[in-house]
């Protein structure tokens, strides 16, 4: 077994153990991680509170696990729905060519000249103030997935240029396949390696971008937690260089980043 | 040691000491300011950068000393107010100069005045003074003494006066030249600006030194508080205004003598319930919102001591209600100290007809009580109360949903769309008198926020408010005043229509080089008396770490 298989599969065990240890927040975790031990606040990891608590008490152990929950699960959905988006355009664009091509291409640079954070804030302000948490973190990945598929679209599109003239496409087309039944029968399946990589690096990011909308206020609300509010915890160095336990969120999320980097197909494997 | 060398030795050692006593120490003081100064003209400041720069350059007539609260003779000797409380009298002090020493007379004071309520130079300052229709009058029946009448009586008259520096109608150099302790001498966009000390300055110690006693003032223009903090540590800076506690905490564990605590200050932070009639909420909703019990029952809810504690690391105080205690002279003392008390927070709410059952309240038509607080997005230490406040309610069976919104957008919701239903947000007070929130306690003014621009008051103690607060604002006795404004805090606290909930402490961090500050609750927190303030014999840039 080669270092990389051994390395990939470790990757693989960790992200099960972590994607189940979050699954079971309820039955894992030991406090709500909503609850406030206002005697308690900022404490030490203790036999009780084994990564200690936050600034207003509350188990930090607990909110880890749930914030994982909220993180790692929703990531991946976001991801999937971006990747879907990119890869039934990007392939219509590449395939297709001429007007469509032309449209599909300007849409994606306008989007991707638009900058996302400030839309996103629009559209936070725009959707209604007394909607659930668990809406609002749904709609939260919604909008990441919705508005995050322009750069995976472009790699889609000049994936697909370069089948565009394929003999298979050719002896396809005179079979009298029509365009949707090329994309999805013919396209798509010859970019699964793209898709896949694309879809496998779109989780991290949406997890730093969700991550980034906490710390700015939107998506997750409080008291909810997610990695991103968990990492706010974060912004007072001093208080963190003197409670160094405080950067469990930080070393959770590098972890997951890596072990997702660990198993993505890489270019090696694509060929 | 022989006794001559010993004898020496306390020589060596009392010249040593003595250009401090001597209050001859110069140097330079090094601070920042958090923004860039719109402008350098005092009739036109309307921001914090330019009111701190107005603040040591500017003369004023009379200051108001920020220690003990109560007004001084500055430039001028003395004054009298008329007994209608439109017409105020100065005695100037003679023989003074402007920075570049053009002479000083109430044909200055007169030009100042006029262009201050000049209505197309727009003054924010000058708002303050208008009172009624039609302009001023200006006597200047000598170089020394100057009357001026209002229109219409102004509340507080004096105490208006500490604002307005003074300009020379003669000077080539305009609002340049400057009758305060230091002048700008040289300015850089976005960098810093420098001001140097103003010879012709007219105060003296009490030994008849002249001051200010610094050589003068740098002020670097930096926005970003942890740059702030962190030049500080290094030395660079040897003062900071305004310190939020998380710094403070840090710096008093570093070193106990840097961080100063001035006690509560004027600033407070609070709720309120939307009860504007044409908002788009649930009627029940509403309903519920503009009911006194329910209103009180949340106040009696939530634990202000725990949020003190934890939020402000115990630099806050519980606050009792609008005025905040600091202000010595319109702070209603008679009101009681506010409590914690979720029983008698459901026994109220049961009163007003509302049911407790399974940790859950409902209202009479059985709707669960549960409502959104909107706050601003990026601010930490109102995540927290608001937090705090979400578990304290859940204890009384509410539901409160917190929701952070960027500042323009909870801006629209208050003053546009109104859909909201509670919001979190803090007063900024920087005025002693009631007179300067007139806006917020009128039911027509546009910052009564729980139900703003009201075209009849649409309560009886709105009503009620608005007679008191009018009445505040034409009586001329002080005490008077108070004793009206003393009946609106009861008001206040007794319809709770904002739910005060801390005022924060005044923090600043000084380092030991500098002798004198004596920080306090008002602006400008920590060098109020620049004039005065001294660097020591071997001056050391800031805290040590």
């Amino acid at each position: 077994m080669s270092a990389k298989r051994g390395l990939r599969i470790c990757a693989t065990f960790m992200l099960c153990a972590v994607g189940l240890l979050a699954l079971g927040a309820n039955i894992v975790a030991p406090y709500s991680y909503a609850h406030q031990f206002r005697d308690l606040p900022s404490s030490a990891p203790t036999a009780t509170h084994l990564l200690g608590t936050d600034t207003l008490g509350r188990d930090m152990f607990s909110r880890l696990l749930y914030g994982t929950r909220v993180s790692l699960l929703l990531a991946p959905a976001a991801a999937l729905l971006a990747t879907l988006i990119a890869g039934v355009l990007g392939a219509a664009a590449g395939l297709l060519g001429g007007w469509w091509e032309r449209s599909i291409l300007a849409i994606t640079d306008l989007s991707m000249a638009l900058p996302l954070l400030f839309l996103l804030i629009a559209l936070r302000a725009m959707l209604p103030l007394n909607v659930e948490s668990v809406v609002s973190v749904v709609a939260t990945f919604l909008m990441l997935g919705l508005l995050g598929w322009p750069s995976a679209l472009r790699v889609v599109w000049a994936a697909t240029r370069n089948i565009r003239q394929s003999d298979f496409l050719l002896l396809a087309r005179s079979s009298g396949s029509g365009p949707l039944r090329l994309i999805f029968r013919q396209v798509l399946p010859n970019l699964r390696p793209v898709l896949l990589a694309q879809f496998w690096i779109s989780i991290p990011v949406f997890i730093l971008t969700e991550a980034t909308l906490s710390m700015l206020g939107l998506g997750v609300m409080e008291p909810l937690p997610s990695w991103g509010n968990l990492l706010r915890g974060l912004e007072d160095f001093p208080a963190v260089s003197a409670n160094p336990w405080r950067i469990a969120p930080l070393v959770l999320l590098i972890l997951v980043v890596i072990c997702f980097q660990l198993i993505l197909p890489s270019q090696e494997d694509s060929v | 040691m022989k006794p001559r060398a010993l004898r020496n030795l306390a020589v060596v050692m009392l010249l040593a000491a003595a250009p401090l006593a001597l209050g001859q120490s110069g140097g330079v003081l090094h601070f920042c300011l958090h923004g860039e100064p719109k402008t350098f003209n005092p009739i036109l400041v309307d921001d914090e950068a330019s009111e701190n720069i107005r603040y040591l350059t500017g003369g004023v007539l009379i200051r108001l000393n920020r220690q003990t609260q109560a007004l001084e003779p500055g430039l001028a000797e003395s004054w009298h107010v008329s007994k209608d409380g439109r017409t105020i009298t100065f005695r100037l002090r003679k023989g003074l100069h402007f920075s570049d020493g053009t002479a000083f007379t109430s044909e200055d004071v007169g030009y100042t005045m006029k262009t201050l309520m000049d209505p197309q130079v727009h003054s924010p300052t000058g708002d303050a003074f208008r009172s009624g229709e039609g302009a001023i009058d200006v006597q200047t029946p000598t170089p020394d003494v100057v009357t001026i009448t209002f229109p219409a009586s102004v509340a507080g008259l004096e105490r208006l006066f500490d604002q307005v520096a003074i300009l020379s109608v003669h000077s080539p150099q305009k609002e340049m030249a400057v009758l305060g302790p230091f002048y700008v001498s040289e300015y850089k966009a976005g960098l810093y600006v420098e001001l140097k000390r103003n010879p012709n300055y007219w105060r003296r110690d009490a030994q008849g030194h002249p001051l200010p006693y610094l050589d003068g003032i740098r002020l670097d223009i930096q926005r970003n508080r942890d740059i702030e903090l962190l030049r500080f540590r290094r030395g660079e800076l040897q003062l900071i205004n305004r310190l939020d506690a998380e710094s403070y905490q840090h710096l008093q564990k570093d070193d106990p003598n840097v961080a100063r605590n001035a006690g509560a200050g004027l600033d407070s932070d609070h709720i309120w319930f939307n009860e504007v009639p044409s908002a788009p909420l649930a009627e029940y909703k509403k309903a519920w919102f503009r009911t006194t019990e329910f209103r009180k029952a949340v106040s009696l809810a939530i634990n202000r001591d725990d949020i003190c504690r934890i939020v402000f690391a115990g630099y806050a105080k519980p606050a009792y209600g609008p005025v905040s205690p600091a202000n010595r002279f319109w702070f209603n003392a008679a009101l009681p100290a506010p409590k914690y008390d979720p029983q008698g927070a459901l026994r109220l709410l049961i009163q007003a007809g509302f049911r407790f059952a399974n940790d859950e309240l409902r209202d009479k038509a059985g709707n669960r009580v549960e409502f959104t607080l909107v706050t601003n997005s990026g601010n930490t230490v109102r995540e927290k109360m608001a937090a705090m406040i979400q578990q304290d309610l859940s204890q009384i069976g509410i539901k409160v949903s917190v929701v952070t919104l960027d500042f323009p957008s909870l801006i629209e919701r208050m003053t546009r769309t109104f859909d909201y239903e509670a919001c979190l947000l803090g007063l900024v007070n920087t005025d002693l008198d009631p007179s300067g929130v007139m806006t917020v306690w009128l039911s027509s003014g546009e910052n009564h926020q729980w139900n703003p621009n009201q075209k009849n008051p649409a309560t009886p103690w709105e009503a009620e408010m608005d007679k008191l607060m009018r009445e505040q604002a034409s009586a001329i006795a002080d005490k008077d005043r108070k004793k009206k404004f003393d009946r609106v805090q009861q008001i206040i606290y007794e319809q709770q229509p904002f739910i005060y909930l801390v005022n924060r402490d005044v923090l600043t961090a000084v380092s030991p080089a500098v002798v004198g500050v004596a920080p306090t609750v008002l602006n400008p927190q920590a060098f109020w008396n620049a004039d005065v303030l001294q660097l020591g014999p071997a001056p050391q840039l800031g805290a040590q770490k």
